[in-house]
């Protein structure tokens, strides 16, 4: 990482931390704050913010490594979660979990070579009476079928793409 | 006591859940609520408010096994090895963190409390790589003894046949082998809590958890000061030192070899626990005896080098109080600190490089003998430097990584070749069939053998600080310190308690400059009628609350000098010392250590008649010269706290 990028890393760390008050309390919020803004909280991440709330960098790294919804590698911009507990097996999760490793590619546990879609199991999503379900980053599908996860994939990819162009657009204007 | 809430708990930095914190103890004891009253196995005891099962059950003289509980260390309930039947309670409770707060009736025998035990016994079993053999701990382990006591005949739960991690050799003192983790998390309590250094965590989540460093790299990339306190109550195998005896060996039984030991004072208060004797017992000359039928060459002794650290270091602090108080010279660093542990020298160079230049420059004991072994001794004794092998017994892991720091190569050679701590040596010793206790006595070679009192309390916490200022004391008094304290016993400096802040204060009138001191300056005007400000820490959590007030600008930024030691209890309770430790066995070492002290003839470092001899004849610019500089001082190193 260049020099000046880690300068305005460390500044921003420093905001949020004032944000959230110096304290232990304050590390869940700005990891998420740094997950959703970055994807993953990087090793110089995690020694900022040690620094910042008084704490040991590892202590840092085993809060980020608890959670399933943080980590401290890059992952695709989509992460699908497929939920794997008892009423989505029922429902069929094997068939979407195929359906999806054919589509994209990748097993799971894996990102596709474009950086695009991570593949995961999640644990009970709450929807055990529409399953099986499915989690697209923050979106919840429910009822989901062979059919309907190509179209989940498409719809992804297209919204990548719209939000590309406007970016470029944005930039040439 | 009462609610007094010690200066320890205010500013810890763990998180109040997983502070340690003596149960609240009512200052009237029969005042309501005050004591609650409970029956563990039909015995009615009443213990104060707040008390724990374990600690009621211990008082009422009822034996529960224990597998994550230290003394030394905050509660964390995680094995459930100690688990106990509560009367009226559906599930056990763990009894080394249930608080009593009121009066009921524990049973620790049933059958289903001692089901409940030996699955868990089992289940720990079944992710411990146990290859008892071929352990360092074998018949020292918790986890075997568990096994033993709850008669483990068969592997309920299954037995791992192969390991599944590679053991991280990577570092100079501390060996991981994660195979034999049973996730205790007794070391991550120790490096975080207990020295907040914070290596280790646990990473990850349910049956992928283990305990690693950051971002799971190697031991020797990561902030780890070497102190090897996880080392000391790791309960199984997982954590141990890196040990060097087969090197030692092969040197011993090299002919061409002349192999050199050197022992610090605390190995020789502790090594009888190895064999089976009570803590305090000390074997200081059996061991020499035990050391020559191993086939050592020599046997000297740290305290001597110990001493001229006192007169380096010393001079030092005298000389730099010089250029403060009286050429006004603003760069000196002051208050001046110690720097005999290596582990406090990595742990300052790690989070205060900014400090750096208050650390005296001298050398510890260890690397100052290594340097005047292959010089001075080499050439009184015509032995060419390159066949020497230079063997220290110390009680420290930190020890072997300073022996191997690059800058440590003064001599021209690797001043120290090899570290040993005492739980290394006391294997070589087993190894070559020798019963240490029953050793017949014998004494120090020569001529590094004339050591002094001052020499042996090192050993101790406060030892430095009070040899330092017996040694200060009389040099700048001119008069004998036994007329300020009795027996030259300076009592407050001495003592367990985290961090101790002693004012001397000098007399009006002080004694002429002594020879040795002369030409560096020219009287002691300038210190008539001051206070000397010292103080004492140890455990580098104790430190960095210091470290912390001198950065914050407080008291004890107007110091002159502090002793620093990395490991609770001084050296005594180092990394290297017989496994276990509590409070209670590094105290009796500390008697062993004083008692030493007290029984020399001399007990002040500049009356030590070698150290006389030896700036007579070789380092003939004094204390501070030259000579002394290139061979018993050194520099540090800014490393940092951040890693990449």
């Amino acid at each position: 990482m260049l020099v000046t990028e880690r300068e305005r890393l460390s500044e921003e760390l420093r905001e949020l931390a004032e944000a959230y008050g110096r304290q232990r309390t304050a590390l869940l919020p700005m990891l998420q704050h740094v997950q959703r803004k970055y994807n993953h909280v990087s090793a110089y991440t995690m020694q900022v913010i040690a620094d910042l709330l008084d704490i040991h960098p590892v202590e840092v790294h085993s809060v980020v490594s608890f959670y399933a919804f943080l980590g401290d590698k890059p992952r695709g911009r989509f992460i699908v979660r497929l939920c794997r507990t008892i009423s989505c097996d029922l429902a069929g999760k094997d068939r979407i979990a195929r359906q999806l490793e054919n589509d994209l590619g990748i097993p799971f546990g894996q990102t596709t070579g474009d950086g695009m879609f991570t593949l995961e199991w999640a644990n009970c999503l709450g929807m055990c009476d529409r399953g099986p379900a499915l989690l697209v980053n923050d979106r919840v599908y429910t009822g989901v079928t062979a059919e309907k996860v190509h179209e989940i994939i498409e719809e992804c990819r297209a919204e990548f793409g719209l939000h590309a162009l406007r970016k470029k657009e944005e930039q040439r204007a | 006591m009462g609610n007094h809430v010690t200066a320890n708990q205010v500013q810890s930095r763990a998180p109040r859940s997983q502070q340690r914190q003596a149960p609240p103890v009512s200052p009237a004891p029969d005042a309501i609520g005050g004591t609650v009253s409970v029956e563990i196995d039909g015995k009615s005891i009443k213990v104060p408010f707040g008390t724990t099962i374990l600690e009621a059950a211990r008082q009422a003289g009822v034996r529960i096994p224990t597998l994550c509980y230290h003394e030394d260390l905050c509660v964390a309930g995680v094995c459930r090895v100690c688990v106990v039947e509560v009367e009226g309670m559906r599930t056990l409770q763990a009894s080394c963190a249930y608080p009593i707060t009121q009066p009921i009736k524990i049973n620790t025998h049933t059958r289903k409390v001692r089901q409940a035990r030996r699955h868990i016994i089992d289940l720990l079993l079944a992710n411990h790589y146990g290859e008892c053999y071929a352990c360092g701990r074998n018949n020292n382990c918790e986890l075997q003894a568990l096994a033993k006591e709850y008669g483990v005949d068969f592997f309920r739960f299954g037995h791992p046949e192969k390991p599944r991690f590679e053991i991280d050799r990577s570092s100079h003192s501390v060996v991981r082998d994660m195979n034999k983790c049973v996730l205790c998390r007794r070391c991550i309590r120790t490096c975080i809590d207990f020295q907040e250094v914070g290596v280790l965590e646990a990473i990850g989540r349910g049956d992928q958890t283990r305990v690693t460093t950051f971002l799971e790299k190697p031991l020797a990339e990561v902030i780890c000061i070497n102190c090897g306190q996880c080392i000391n109550r790791c309960p199984t195998g997982a954590l141990r030192a890196n040990d060097p005896t087969d090197e030692v060996w092969a040197a011993i039984d090299d002919p061409t070899k002349h192999v050199i030991m050197q022992t610090a004072p605390s190995p020789r208060a502790a090594i009888a626990e190895c064999f089976g004797l009570p803590a305090g017992t000390p074997l200081t000359f059996e061991m020499n005896t035990a050391l020559r039928r191993c086939g050592f060459d020599k046997v000297f002794d740290t305290n001597f080098t110990a001493d001229l650290t006192i007169i380096e270091e010393g001079t030092e602090l005298l000389l730099r109080l010089y250029k403060a108080l009286v050429l006004g010279d603003k760069t000196v660093a002051l208050p001046q600190f110690t720097s005999c542990s290596p582990g406090w020298v990595k742990f300052i160079e790690h989070f205060y490089p900014e400090y750096l230049d208050h650390l005296s420059s001298a050398k510890s004991p260890q690397q100052m003998f290594g340097a005047l072994i292959k010089t001075y001794y080499a050439e009184l004794n015509n032995i060419d430097p390159k066949d020497i092998v230079s063997v220290a017994l110390m009680p420290c892991s930190a020890k072997k990584f300073e022996c191997n720091r690059p800058e440590m190569c003064d001599s021209g050679y690797k001043d120290i070749d090899y570290g040993l701590t005492t739980r290394e040596l006391a294997k070589m010793i087993s190894e070559a069939g020798i019963d240490l206790p029953a050793m017949p006595k014998s004494d120090f070679d020569d001529p590094f053998g004339t050591a002094t009192g001052s020499g042996v309390i090192f050993g101790a916490t406060g030892g430095v600080m009070e040899s330092a200022l017996r040694c200060v004391i009389e040099i700048v008094t001119g008069k004998k310190v036994e007329e300020f304290y009795d027996h030259a016993d300076i009592i407050p400096v001495r003592g367990f308690e985290g961090i101790r802040y002693v004012e001397i204060p000098l007399p009006e009138k002080l004694g002429p400059v002594i020879d040795l001191l002369k030409p560096l300056v020219p009287n002691w005007d300038w210190l008539a009628g001051a206070t000397l400000k010292v103080a004492v820490a140890h455990g580098t959590a104790n430190a960095r609350k210091i470290m912390e007030d001198i950065k914050a600008g407080g008291h004890f930024s107007e110091c002159h000098f502090i002793e620093f030691m990395a490991c609770p209890g001084g050296c005594l309770g180092g990394g290297g010392q017989p496994i276990p430790t509590s409070p209670e066995i590094r105290a009796a070492r500390a008697k062993a250590i004083y008692a030493e002290d007290s029984a020399y003839q001399v007990r002040k470092s500049h009356e030590n008649p070698v150290i006389q001899r030896i700036y007579g004849e070789f380092l003939t610019e004094g204390p501070g010269g030259h000579k002394a500089h290139k061979l018993l001082h050194t520099h540090y190193t800014p490393r940092g706290k951040y890693i990449s």
